[in-house]
């Protein structure tokens, strides 16, 4: 249990601070330039849920594969707790436990069980014998409702199941953020509420910064402080919203009079956006 | 661990139905029966009541003779050791080639240094069919039997390599990308990572390189004649020589074995693949 106590103790609000600043991406695929992000800006404060929607190919994975160190960014610089991640000296950040990602589709090893998974990160940084990084897995995957399948390989549970073990697997890391890059994505809507509800329960116990890219404005505002519109690529930030439901949320908040008006001021700058994004008809560009 | 055993059990029990009782076990076993009736009689009892040898089946001895002529062969030395002599020289290119091929077709795909140098003269070599090499083989090898095995193992070392490479190039980069911001070493990732996920492209290339080796070993057996010594030169030899004396019967007994020993050694690569990729055995 210590592992959520720490957390709550000194975590809340203070670790895990983004400061996007002045980013230009500039994709160069066979000599044609194409500008995904352009001089964008964002501050996200530690411990805060900072939800990105925009239209589709608009360039906020490329932001997140750039606060994660999976690609560089062209101009501008991007720190974490006032630690330069990536800037003019260094175009790309180096990959750390600090900063998680959970994938699209879900990226939990195949090879290995629910429990192995979740147990890899300690025992590749070696913070824990294996015996303890397994015990640690089983613990905090019981804590997140799974204990049945622990033992199970990804390939046979539900897709809820494995995206809460790679939660959890992104978790035990004890990381400044975790990056969602639209995770959630075709679930079932029954399914996907119930991911919804785990995630806050996670956060209200860790209050982990994250950074959650998705296409579902429901979902945007329902789990976030603040939602951030992007405009069509290349990307900007278009309106940032202050989502002011307080925390603990549950699904009473999704038939409230607020959540329903922040629903309608979101879709119409998003809308607007996506009309955009589809004359100028191009293809996606992740 | 008890539960364990009861879904242990539970499994095997329902495995050994399910094969007894399901439809597709039974057309199979219909359909050989089938073939070797229709052989039969095609081959024997419609020369004999109506005197008219049919076209291609006329020429090949029914399998009643076939039976007889392996009874024959059964109980001598001879034939056993024409098992156990392409048996060996099968497994010694095959796990030859996987010792190499494997490591090699790896650092073909982890490292492009590697892959600049060697990439191209194994594409040049790779279209070069196994039995082009028999000639060379033999004047660079000191003995018969090192050029048989060397000409095996390169039926199978390209294949091998050609399926790893082609495997561990095609891992998911998300299995990459969140094994490295999880703090994977270099090793670690190639030995956690990219290993057990080009496991499948492994066993696919081993499956495809076994069937390989079995028809290169032959032929092999069949130019050079194996170890000389008559009816101890391995199944090619078994069948060429069968075909020089002419006993017919006795080339398609040979047959029949070399179909029997290429399904017991893809049986065997198969049994190996479910036990080292436990997450691929879900159904």
């Amino acid at each position: 249990m210590h592992w959520k106590e720490d957390k709550l103790v000194d975590k809340i609000g203070k670790k895990g601070a983004i400061s996007i600043r002045n980013v230009t991406k500039i994709y160069d695929p066979e000599g044609v330039n194409v500008m995904a992000v352009d001089d964008c800006s964002l501050e996200i404060a530690g411990g805060e849920v900072c939800m990105i929607v925009g239209p589709s190919g608009c360039g906020k994975t490329t932001l997140l594969n750039a606060i994660a160190g999976f690609h560089s960014i062209t101009t501008g610089e991007i720190y974490l707790d006032g630690e330069l991640l990536c800037g003019p000296s260094k175009p790309i950040a180096e990959q750390g436990a600090d900063r998680i990602v959970v994938f699209q589709h879900g990226a939990l090893f195949p090879w290995k069980t629910l429990i192995e998974n979740v147990a890899y990160g300690p025992i590749v940084q070696r913070n824990l014998t294996k015996s303890e990084a397994l015990d640690k897995a089983g613990q905090m995957l019981s804590e997140a409702g799974i204990s049945d399948t622990i033992h199970k390989y990804p390939g046979e549970v539900s897709s809820g199941v494995a995206r809460r073990a790679e939660i959890v697997r992104a978790l035990i890391n004890d990381p400044k953020v975790l990056l969602l890059d639209e995770p959630y994505r075709a679930m079932d809507a029954l399914t996907k509420s119930i991911m919804h509800e785990s995630l806050l329960e996670v956060y209200d116990k860790t209050r982990v910064t994250i950074f959650f890219i998705t296409h579902d404005l429901e979902e945007a505002i329902f789990l976030g402080d603040r939602v951030v519109v992007m405009t069509t690529r290349p990307a900007k930030t278009k309106v940032i919203l202050d989502v002011k439901i307080p925390r603990p949320r549950d699904y009473q908040v999704l038939s409230s009079e607020q959540f329903r008006l922040l629903v309608t001021e979101v879709k119409g700058a998003v809308h607007e956006e996506a009309i955009k994004a589809f004359e100028a008809g191009e293809r996606e560009l992740a | 661990m008890r539960r364990a055993e009861v879904e242990l059990i539970m499994k095997k029990r329902s495995k050994f139905e399910k094969a007894i009782t399901s439809i597709t076990f039974w057309r199979g076993v219909v359909a050989l029966v089938g073939f070797v009736v229709v052989w039969e009689f095609c081959s024997k009892y419609v020369p004999m009541w109506t005197g008219v040898e049919l076209l291609w089946i006329g020429k090949v001895p029914p399998p009643s003779e076939v039976l007889d002529a392996w009874k024959e062969v059964f109980f001598l030395p001879g034939y056993w050791e024409s098992w156990y002599l392409s048996t060996g020289r099968v497994f010694a290119g095959f796990i030859a080639a996987q010792i190499l091929g494997i490591p090699f077709g790896l650092a073909l795909a982890v490292n492009r240094y590697f892959r600049d140098i060697f990439f191209p003269p194994f594409e040049i070599l790779r279209p070069i069919p196994p039995l082009a090499w028999v000639p060379a083989s033999i004047i660079f090898w000191p003995t018969t039997e090192m050029s048989i095995a060397f000409v095996t193992f390169l039926g199978a070392f390209f294949t091998i390599v050609i399926n790893v490479l082609g495997g561990a190039r095609t891992i998911d980069v998300r299995y990459l990308r969140a094994a490295q911001s999880m703090g994977a070493s270099q090793w670690n990732l190639f030995s956690r990572i990219i290993l057990p996920g080009t496991l499948p492209s492994i066993f696919t290339g081993a499956a495809v390189g076994m069937g390989i080796t079995w028809e290169v070993v032959l032929a092999g057996e069949m130019i050079s004649g194996g170890g000389g010594q008559q009816a101890s030169g391995g199944l090619g030899f078994f069948i060429w020589s069968s075909y020089m004396g002419g006993t017919v019967a006795t080339v398609i007994v040979g047959m029949i074995s070399i179909g029997i020993a290429g399904y017991l050694s893809s049986s065997l690569i198969r049994f190996i693949g479910d036990r080292s990729m436990p997450w691929r055995r879900l159904f």
